[in-house]
């Protein structure tokens, strides 16, 4: 199946099966590794990308699900928002083994794109669905206050 | 003494009569209800006291259903409904918080490589449809009454869970879960001949 989408702002002609995961699209047909595989069934989010902005797990969206649509990697996310977010998790140092820091950096510019400045709540709830086995999630949640200020 | 045995004969006929009618109604198909002397009743009785909407209860009462029904903001998963993984909410329009979208891992379609579960406008009901907990007599309550309901009628009630995709998927819910056990094409005859006898609802 052939497929036309916009990856990282770069359009693309895919060759994949229509129930590709996406997450395979991106590692092996792309080479895109910097979004990691954690368990392939929506438990984890070390899969997060942005389809059309929103967060979503690309191990559940399928090749045929992006036809005509945007999907932004960590290797595309660098508008005001993910520069932001960046610089905040290189000042308070948040990755520790770092597997699943790429989809906690694409969650958190997801929720700081649509709420400039998130309560410890806010970001409890929009966080929840990205795990880290190093439990780093004190220094996520102050990298995301951080970021706050300069969005 | 004979007055005795005309009372028994009286009473065996009676008894004869009701058996025969029974018969006959169980041969055109009349809704069955659990402690009925029969196992059924006329549409008529039924509509006396409600009990054509017991089994409608029982397939609103399947996890298929209520999981997606509840009176807070947790949506349930699984055969004993547990509060849905990743604290999942419903949000300010029943389809998620930030970053946590109901579209975030669900498809218009099971995933067949995950399991994840999936149908056309996957969404939880809003608070004024939760279900969770309440006996038939409220349940069938909050079924009927058009401001809670979305503003269906009954006949779009009957509508709704006939043909609406995401309804549905409770008779196809992909990976290890238990379909809703009533077959489909059953339930929509218990909701019209339930609709047919003016909807009513039971007492309790």
């Amino acid at each position: 199946m052939s497929i036309s989408v916009n990856i990282n702002g770069e359009k693309r002609k895919l060759d994949a099966a229509p129930d590709t995961p996406l997450l395979w699209v991106l590692r092996d047909e792309l080479g895109l590794t910097g979004t990691k595989y954690g368990c392939g069934a929506a438990l984890c989010g070390a899969c997060s990308v942005h389809l059309d902005g929103e967060v979503v797990r690309s191990c559940q969206i399928q090749a045929q699900d992006v036809e005509g649509r945007t999907v932004t990697t960590i290797e595309g996310a660098d508008d005001k928002v993910a520069q932001a977010v960046k610089a905040a998790w290189n000042k308070l140092d948040v990755a520790q083994c770092g597997y699943c820091q790429s989809g906690q950096i694409m969650s958190a510019i997801g929720l700081l794109s649509q709420n400039a400045k998130p309560t410890n709540d806010d970001i409890d709830k929009a966080m929840d669905g990205n795990v880290c086995r190093c439990a780093t999630y004190h220094r996520i949640r102050a990298a995301i206050h951080e970021a706050a200020k300069s969005v | 003494m004979a007055q005795g045995r005309m009372r028994l004969t009286a009473g065996l006929s009676a008894a004869f009569a009701v058996v025969t009618v029974a018969g006959m109604l169980e041969s055109a198909g009349p809704a069955r209800i659990s402690g009925s002397p029969f196992g059924y009743v006329t549409p008529a009785l039924a509509a006396d006291n409600g009990d054509l909407f017991a089994p409608i209860a029982e397939v609103l009462r399947h996890p298929r259903c209520m999981n997606c029904h509840p009176r807070d903001d947790r949506p349930r998963q699984g055969e004993d409904r547990h509060p849905h993984q990743q604290n999942v909410v419903r949000g300010d329009d029943g389809l998620g918080f930030t970053n946590m979208r109901c579209t975030s891992c669900h498809r218009e379609e099971n995933n067949a490589y995950s399991a994840v579960p999936g149908a056309p406008t996957w969404h939880l009901a809003p608070l004024s449809m939760g279900w969770q907990g309440l006996n038939n007599a409220d349940l069938c309550a909050a079924l009927k009454d058009e401001k809670r309901n979305g503003g269906r009628n009954v006949a779009a009630l009957v509508e709704h869970m006939d043909k609406d995709k995401l309804v549905l998927w409770g008779w196809e819910p992909g990976g290890k879960r238990a379909p809703v056990s009533t077959p489909h094409d059953q339930f929509v005859k218990q909701l019209k001949d339930w609709a047919a006898a003016d909807a009513p609802c039971p007492k309790s």
